[in-house]
């Protein structure tokens, strides 16, 4: 099985720790990813801003570096998302399509492709989930507060393996943090307003840490709780899935 | 026009009242998953309707026309209006047929989206807004900011103090059963002077030519039964097949509007009462546009529950009123674009996307991809601000080659690091208004990959 790992843009220059964990966790569980060097970015920045023209180049670039691979794994629900359903412009060639199906976060890549069961982890920490839209409604790694299914979570399945993990229950399980990519720049003022209000939920859960499946949420939630000085801190869940104290 | 992020920024400015706000469309859309979870079929029911709808969509020319021969066979009068202004001409000319010069109305977005009071009231003729929340807006001269809750933006308090000064109620009374009192008393004069009563429809069923209007308040009833006129005004998608059908929409509509397992009033009307007239007007107004784009054709499956707005983080902290749009929120926000793309090409914007209102949505309309894809055609049409075009073009060239993106990585990092805190948090930096920026570590991952896995 020839497994890549694809490390998002954001990521990999401003959260470097995240991608270790996640190649870390993915090598002790006995997967050898590899990095193809030549990566860059899904392309998703410049099509949610309605931009899927100057995105093409992105989507070009990332089919011609992952093609050959099995499976492409990333820390994020949203990259994946984005993969899986909006290269649809894309003229459907078999590479195309192949990436299409086999583009996937990292949660969904351990319980479904490596199915793993328990993990060697310990985090003794009271956790906030925060369940990330993408994730969760685009991959449906959780069935979601609007849905009359039988409830599940992959990020939960995930932390409950996880020894010494105390995860808090909050008042509104899936609300969006407001980050919504270039949506926190056209609107600044509701997108801190969401995050605020987010973190206050988590606050009220008495929370140590928060953690999500995508880092852009974290990354929107770490800067106002750092501006707050708030001692909350924010980590991937890979970092906790990664965890050996 | 002034953008959505504009008008959310103002309705912001009062955080505590923006809260109180979240607050209370939170709670219905809490009632709602409450009463959707308490039938075990609601995925199967939203499903079903789903294909109904997708269904007469795809014949609608058909239904529309079995509906108008049953309604005519039933002794009810049908015209067909092309657009608003048409839609108005209609009624003032039924009205003045009949020599009406007073109407009530009970609730109808689509009377709202004509903005038919106004035209009735340039042609001499009284309108009054039967619904309570409607009345209350009509007595402001304001526009409704939901569209099941038309008021929702106001507090107990502020409808003391306008009934106060038009009704005459006491001053600082806050009691909502005294205020409705109050209301109702003013409204009976209306109903039993008025001539003609016009209201909206949820649902009409080619089968039998019949409409079906549901209120919570029983209005739309009052004023049919007293006028010796009644005009019911509906968009062309309101169509469903057959009665069989009803019960599938009559299950969700309600739970999801307001978690209500039903409206208290549904009521069926199929032919005018004798000695008095009844009029349907079928009203297009851009319809069949939005029908022959066939990303957006699914649009036109709603059945007007709000619960797509209701749960909207962003309706919740920007006020229905920060749409400028008939319809606020996500529906709104892929209904109008049609309408007008330039007028409203910030309110696809006005979106994380993240989906929660295409789950909620009774007849599942995907709604967040829809705004995905006006998103698109608004670059296309050359809506995008100049500035924000360019910025994804410089964006999406850096992103797709290696070489320039590693090295936009690199220096942007080592200014982040370098640069005093004055110029990082700059006002050109929108992110740093409310948030700090993630610390600039000294590596990126690929050069830990590199020196850790590589070498």
């Amino acid at each position: 099985m020839k497994t890549a790992l694809f490390i998002p843009c954001y990521i990999d220059q401003f959260y470097p720790q995240v991608g270790i964990a996640t190649l870390q966790l993915l090598e002790r569980l006995g997967c050898e990813p590899h990095f193809p060097e030549a990566q860059t970015c899904c392309g998703q920045p410049m099509a949610n801003t309605g931009c899927e023209q100057e995105a093409q180049e992105s989507y070009q670039h990332f089919v011609k570096v992952f093609q050959h691979y099995d499976y492409v794994v990333t820390p994020s629900g949203s990259c994946a998302y984005h993969v899986r359903k909006h290269y649809d412009v894309l003229e459907q060639t078999e590479a195309v399509q192949h990436l299409r199906r086999n583009t996937l976060d990292l949660a969904e890549f351990l319980l479904q492709v490596l199915k793993i069961k328990s993990l060697d982890a310990r985090f003794p920490a009271r956790v906030g989930l925060h369940q990330s839209c993408h994730g969760l409604r685009g991959l449906r790694l959780g069935s979601g507060s609007e849905r009359n299914i039988k409830e599940y979570s992959a990020l939960r399945t995930l932390l409950n393996m996880v020894d010494g993990i105390e995860i808090a229950e909050l008042q509104r399980p899936d609300e969006c943090c407001g980050f919504g990519g270039t949506f926190a720049i056209q609107e600044p003022d509701i997108s801190v307003k969401m995050g605020k209000d987010r973190i206050a939920d988590h606050q009220r859960a008495a929370v140590e840490v928060i953690t999500a499946g995508d880092m852009s949420c974290l990354m929107h939630l770490e800067g106002i709780l750092r501006r707050q000085q708030s001692p909350i801190q924010v980590k991937h869940i890979a970092e906790i899935l990664n965890s050996q104290v | 026009m002034k953008a959505h992020p504009i008008k959310a920024a103002a309705f912001l400015q009062n955080e505590a009242r923006a809260d109180w706000h979240d607050e209370s469309l939170w709670f219905v859309r809490a009632k709602r998953d409450k009463a959707a979870h308490e039938i075990p079929e609601w995925e199967q029911l939203r499903e079903l309707a789903s294909q109904i709808k997708d269904h007469t969509l795809s014949r609608l020319d058909d239904y529309l026309e079995d509906f108008e021969r049953h309604a005519l066979e039933n002794g009810v009068q049908v015209h067909w209006a092309e657009d608003a202004a048409a839609h108005n001409r209609i009624i003032q000319s039924i009205l003045k047929k009949h020599r009406a010069r007073r109407v009530v109305k009970s609730k109808s977005m689509l009377t709202e989206e004509c903005q038919l009071n106004a035209y009735l009231e340039q042609h001499d003729i009284e309108v009054v807004d039967t619904d309570l929340g409607e009345r209350i807006i009509q007595m402001r001269g304001e526009p409704p900011s939901h569209i099941v809750m038309p008021a929702i933006h106001l507090k107990k308090e502020e409808v003391g103090q306008l009934f106060h000064e038009q009704l005459r109620t006491e001053k600082g009374a806050t009691d909502p059963k005294y205020l409705t009192e109050a209301a109702r008393q003013h409204l009976r004069h209306s109903f039993l002077k008025a001539d003609a009563a016009i209201t909206g429809v949820n649902f009409a069923i080619a089968e039998t030519g019949g409409v079906v209007v549901c209120t919570n308040e029983g209005n739309a009833d009052m004023g049919t039964h007293l006028a010796r006129v009644q005009i019911h005004c509906m968009g062309i998608e309101k169509i469903i097949p057959q009665t069989k059908h009803l019960g599938v929409f009559t299950r969700l509509l309600a739970r999801s509007a307001t978690g209500q397992p039903s409206t208290i009033y549904t009521s069926h009307y199929h032919r005018p009462r004798p000695g008095a007239a009844m009029h349907i007007v079928i009203v297009d107004n851009g319809r069949s546009k939005q029908l022959s784009r066939p990303d957006f054709r699914n649009s036109l499956k709603c059945i007007r529950c709000g619960a797509c707005i209701n749960t909207c983080p962003i309706y919740r902290r920007s006020g229905g009123h920060s749409y400028g749009s008939t319809v606020p929120g996500p529906i709104g926000s892929i209904l109008t674009p049609g309408l007008d793309l330039k007028k409203y090409s910030s309110l696809p914007f006005a979106s994380t996307l993240c989906g929660s209102c295409s789950d909620v949505c009774p007849v599942k309309i995907d709604i967040h991809e829809q705004l995905y894809r006006w998103r698109q055609i608004i670059t296309r049409e050359g809506h995008l601000p100049r500035t924000k075009k360019w910025v994804m073009k410089i964006a999406g060239s850096i992103l797709s080659r290696p070489g320039w993106y590693e090295q936009a990585g690199k220096t942007a990092r080592r200014l982040l690091r370098g640069l005093p805190r004055i110029l990082v948090y700059a006002p050109l930096n929108i992110w740093g208004k409310g948030r700090e920026l993630p610390p600039p570590p000294r590596q990126s991952f690929r050069e830990w990959y590199r020196k850790n896995r590589e070498e």
